[in-house]
C-alpha cells in the first residue's frame, strides 16, 4: 500500500518534509487542540451540510483532519495536464452527442448507451450553448495507488460540490497553524471564486450586451450544500437566488428585486435538471422557473451547467472516456481509468459474479457511496443478495477492482495513522480552461475504510500543491 | 436587492425583537409573582396574553411559572415562543447569509445553538440567567448590525422590521394592561397599583429611564405618555415610528420612489407629535390602542407591497 508521506512505509517523501517536522515539533496534544479549535470555527460560522430525515442534528459538520495532504509541483503538473485533457474531452463528447453523434457513428460508444440513457436530454439536441461549453465545472475524482499511479474513479460534470471545503480548509489551516505557511511554499487556492466568476462571465448569452449579471440558483436553505451556495455567491459578489425569485418574460430571465424586475444573464445553477423548468423537464413538478429552458435555447440566458450534462458522468459512459480523449483530441489519456466491468455485457458479468468477494460493485446511477458492495469487506449473505440484484437488472451495475487507495497521515484516536484518501480537483471551463492548484481531499477516517463520502463517515483535509 | 432578501431581513429583525420582548415579559411576570399578596395566576395570564400566546393554553388551564417557561420559552410549536422566534430568525438569516455580516450571523447562530441545548427540566432554577442571556443575544445582534453593517438598503429593511415589531409589542403590552392605567382605577393609590404600573415599565426595561424623565411620578397618565408619546424612549410608539419613518425615507431616497407606506408613516408620526395624553384618555385608551395596532399591521402590509415581497 502506498502512503503519501512515507511511500512504502519506511522513508519520508520529500513533499512531506515540512509536515513531518511540524508533526514532530507540535506533538499530539497540540494537534488535537488545533483540531478542536478548527471544528469550533467551522461550527460557529455554520459550515455544515444538512442531512434531513435521518434523525439527530440535521446540520452536521464534516470532520476536519488537521494534517494536510501534499502534492509536489511535478506531480501536480502531470495531474493538471490530465485533468484539463479530460474536461475538454467530456465537453467535446457532450457537444457531439447533442449534434451529429460522430463518436456513435464511428462505433466507439454504443448508441444504446447514449440514446436510451435516462440522463440523455432530447430537448438539448441541436442547442448550441455559448462557447460550446456544457459542463463549466468538472470535478474529477482521482485516487492514487502508487508513486506514479493516479487513476480517475469518476467524473462529476453537473454541479460537483465540495469546493467550499477546499477554500475553508485552507483558511482554517492558515488561521490555526500559520507557522506552516511561513515558508511561502504552498500555492494559494483563494483565487477560485474569482476564476469561477470569470468563467461564468465568458459564457454570457448572445442577448447580453453589457456586463453580464450572474446569479447562483440554489434550491434553498434545506439543500445539503446550501452553505456552499451562499458562500460562493458571497465570494463572487453575486445574488443567491431561489427559483421563486426568477421569472421569464419575452425570452429573457428576470429576478424579482425591491426595485422591480432585473435581468439575469448567467445562472450558475446548483439545482438538478428536473427542477429547472416545469414546462420542459418535469411537468408534474411545481418547482422551477417556467419557461427558463426556452429562454436558454433562445440565447436569452445561459445555464451553467447545460441541461443534459449528466450523460457525461454516467458510470457506464465513464468506461469510454479514454476513447473519447483519443477520438476528439487525438491524444493518449494522461490519467487512466480504473478497470471497469459492465454487468450489461454477458462475459463481463460472468467475471464479476465469479469474483464478487474481490470487487467493488456500484450502481450506475447511484452516488454518495450508497448502494455499493465492497467485496473484501462484505459477508457471504451480502454477496448473495448483490448477485441476485445483478442478475435481475444487470444494466444497473458496474464493478471495479478493490483499489488499495493511498493513505495519508491523519490524526486518529491512538495517534498519527495512515487513512485512505481520494482527491477532487475542480476544473473550470469557459472560453479558456482554468484550474486552481488544489482541490478537495476526502479521507476515510475509520480505520481500514475505503469509503470517503461524508455521508459514510468520511472527513476532509487541506490539500497542498507545492511551488517549484 | 432581491425582494426575498428584503423580506427575510425584515422578518429576521422582527423575530429577534419579538424574542427579546417575550423574555422581558416573562421577567415581568416573575417579579410580579414574587410580590406579597400576588395572585400569580392572573399575572402570568396577562403575560401570556401580551405575548400573543393565549391560544397555547386551554381556558381555565392553570398557568404558573413552569407552564410559562415551557410554553413561552421552549415550546417549538408555540409560534410566539422564544425558541420558535429564534428558529425563524435563524432560518431567515440562513436564507440571506450573504446579506449579513459574519458578526451578526455568528451572534445569532451562537444564541440559537445555546437555546437549542436548554432543557425544560433545568430552565426554572436558572430562569433569571436564561432571560438575561436572551436579552444579551438580541443586544449583541443589534450591536453587531450597528457597528458592522453597511448603511445600505439591507440595513434599512432590518431597521424597518425592528421598529414595526417593537411598536407592536409596546401596543400589545399596553392593550393587555390598559385597564391598570385607566384614571378611575388610580383614584385610590394603593401600593398594589403602583407595582402594576411599574411592572409595565419593567416589561420594557424602562424603570430607571422613567425615573430620570418623570422624577418618580408614577401616575397612569405619565406612564402612558412615556410609552406612547415620549420621543426619547426607544420602546415608545413615537420613537419607533420616527425610526421607521427615517428607514423608509432612506429607502425612498435610494430608490427614488415613494409608496403608500411612506404617506402612512408620515401621517402617524405627525399625529403622535400633536397628540396630548389627556386627549387620548378622553377618546378612550383602548380604542386608541386598537386603532394603532390596526395601523401597525397596515404599515407592515404596505411596506411588503411597496417592495414586492
Amino acid at each position: 500500500m502506498f502512503d503519501e508521506m512515507t511511500g512504502d512505509g519506511t522513508g519520508l517523501r520529500a513533499p512531506y518534509n515540512d509536515i513531518a517536522a511540524w508533526i514532530e515539533a507540535s506533538g499530539l496534544d497540540t494537534l488535537r487542540r488545533h483540531t478542536a479549535e478548527a471544528e469550533a470555527v467551522f461550527r460557529r460560522i455554520g459550515i455544515t451540510f444538512a442531512v434531513y430525515g435521518e434523525g439527530g442534528d440535521p446540520e452536521r459538520l464534516i470532520p476536519f483532519d488537521l494534517i494536510p495532504r501534499v502534492f509536489a509541483a511535478a506531480e501536480w503538473r502531470r495531474l493538471e495536464r490530465g485533468i484539463r485533457q479530460r474536461a475538454l474531452a467530456l465537453n467535446a463528447f457532450l457537444q457531439d452527442i447533442y449534434h451529429r453523434g460522430e463518436i456513435l457513428r464511428a462505433g466507439i460508444v454504443p448508441e444504446r448507451l447514449v440514446y436510451r440513457n435516462p440522463a440523455f436530454e432530447p430537448a438539448m439536441v441541436g442547442v448550441d450553448p455559448p462557447g460550446r461549453v456544457y459542463s463549466h465545472v468538472v470535478g474529477i475524482d482521482i485516487v492514487r495507488t502508487g508513486e506514479q499511479e493516479f487513476q480517475v474513479l469518476e467524473d462529476n460534470c453537473r454541479t460537483p460540490s465540495g469546493v467550499s471545503y477546499m477554500l475553508e480548509n485552507r483558511e482554517c489551516m492558515m488561521r490555526t497553524c500559520p507557522e506552516l505557511f511561513r515558508s511561502g511554499n504552498v500555492e494559494p487556492v483563494d483565487v477560485y471564486p474569482e476564476e469561477l466568476r470569470r468563467t461564468l462571465e465568458e459564457v454570457a448569452p448572445p442577448a447580453c450586451t453589457g456586463d453580464p449579471v450572474i446569479a447562483l440558483l440554489t434550491p434553498g436553505p434545506f439543500n445539503s450544500a446550501y452553505y456552499e451556495h451562499s458562500f460562493l455567491a458571497d465570494l463572487m459578489g453575486i445574488e443567491l437566488v431561489e427559483p421563486q425569485d426568477l421569472f421569464v418574460d419575452e425570452g429573457l430571465c428576470w429576478m424579482r428585486t425591491t426595485q422591480g424586475p432585473q435581468r439575469v444573464d448567467v445562472l450558475y445553477r446548483r439545482i438538478d435538471d428536473a427542477f429547472l423548468d416545469p414546462l420542459s423537464f418535469s411537468p408534474d413538478s411545481l418547482l422551477g422557473v417556467p419557461g427558463l429552458f426556452n429562454a436558454y435555447r433562445a440565447g436569452g440566458v445561459t445555464l451553467c451547467s447545460a441541461p443534459g450534462t449528466g450523460i457525461a458522468d454516467d458510470k457506464e459512459v465513464y468506461v469510454y472516456v479514454p476513447e473519447m480523449i483519443r477520438f476528439y483530441l487525438g491524444q493518449e489519456p494522461i490519467l487512466e481509468n480504473v478497470p471497469t466491468w459492465r454487468c450489461s455485457h454477458d462475459e463481463e458479468r460472468a467475471y464479476v459474479l465469479e469474483r464478487l468477494s474481490e470487487l467493488v460493485v456500484k450502481e450506475v446511477h447511484g452516488s454518495g457511496g450508497y448502494g455499493m458492495l465492497i467485496g473484501p469487506h462484505s459477508t457471504a449473505e451480502e454477496r448473495a443478495e448483490f448477485a441476485e440484484k445483478i442478475k435481475l437488472d444487470p444494466e444497473r451495475y458496474i464493478a471495479q477492482p478493490t483499489l488499495e487507495l493511498s493513505s495519508s497521515p491523519s490524526l486518529a484516536e491512538a495517534g498519527i495513522a495512515g487513512r485512505h484518501v481520494d482527491f477532487r480537483p475542480y476544473c473550470l471551463i469557459g472560453r479558456t480552461i482554468r484550474l486552481v492548484p488544489g482541490g478537495l481531499t476526502r479521507v476515510a477516517l475509520r480505520e481500514g475504510s475505503l469509503v470517503v463520502n461524508s455521508s459514510q463517515g468520511g472527513g476532509v483535509k487541506d490539500t497542498w500543491v507545492l511551488a517549484d | 436587492m432581491l425582494s426575498r432578501t428584503a423580506e427575510s431581513l425584515f422578518w429576521m429583525a422582527r423575530y429577534i425583537e419579538r424574542a427579546e420582548a417575550t423574555a422581558r415579559l416573562v421577567e415581568m411576570g416573575r417579579r410580579m409573582a414574587m410580590l406579597p399578596g400576588a395572585y400569580g395566576q392572573e399575572e402570568w395570564r396577562s403575560v401570556v396574553a401580551a405575548a400573543g400566546a393565549g391560544a397555547a393554553f386551554y381556558p381555565g388551564e392553570r398557568i404558573g411559572e413552569a407552564e410559562v417557561c415551557r410554553s413561552l420559552i421552549l415550546e417549538e410549536n408555540n409560534p410566539s415562543s422564544i425558541r420558535a422566534c429564534l428558529d425563524r430568525a435563524r432560518n431567515n438569516a440562513r436564507a440571506v447569509r450573504t446579506a449579513l455580516t459574519a458578526e451578526m450571523w455568528e451572534g445569532l447562530n451562537d444564541g440559537w445553538r445555546w437555546l437549542g441545548g436548554v432543557e425544560a427540566g433545568t430552565i426554572q432554577p436558572d430562569l433569571p440567567a436564561t432571560l438575561e442571556r436572551i436579552r444579551s443575544l438580541s443586544a449583541l445582534f443589534r450591536g453587531a448590525a450597528q457597528t458592522t453593517m453597511l448603511r445600505g438598503e439591507r440595513y434599512d429593511f432590518l431597521s424597518a422590521g425592528a421598529f414595526i415589531e417593537r411598536a407592536d409589542m409596546t401596543l400589545r403590552l399596553l392593550d393587555v394592561k390598559y385597564f391598570v392605567l385607566l384614571p378611575e382605577t388610580g383614584l385610590v393609590l394603593d401600593s398594589r397599583d403602583r407595582y402594576r404600573w411599574i411592572s409595565l415599565l419593567q416589561a420594557t426595561s424602562a424603570v430607571r429611564a422613567f425615573h430620570y424623565v418623570y422624577r418618580g411620578d408614577f401616575s397612569p397618565s405619565k406612564i402612558a405618555h412615556f410609552m406612547i408619546l415620549n420621543r426619547d424612549f426607544p420602546c415608545s410608539l413615537a420613537f419607533c415610528y420616527s425610526g421607521l419613518r427615517a428607514a423608509l425615507g432612506r429607502l425612498a431616497d435610494r430608490y427614488g420612489a415613494r409608496h403608500d407606506c411612506h404617506a402612512t408613516v408620515e401621517k402617524a408620526v405627525g399625529q403622535l407629535r400633536d397628540r396630548e395624553m389627556d386627549d387620548i384618555f378622553d377618546e378612550g385608551l383602548h380604542e386608541f390602542l386598537l386603532e394603532a395596532i390596526h395601523l401597525n399591521g397596515r404599515l407592515s402590509g404596505e411596506l411588503s407591497r411597496a417592495y414586492h415581497f
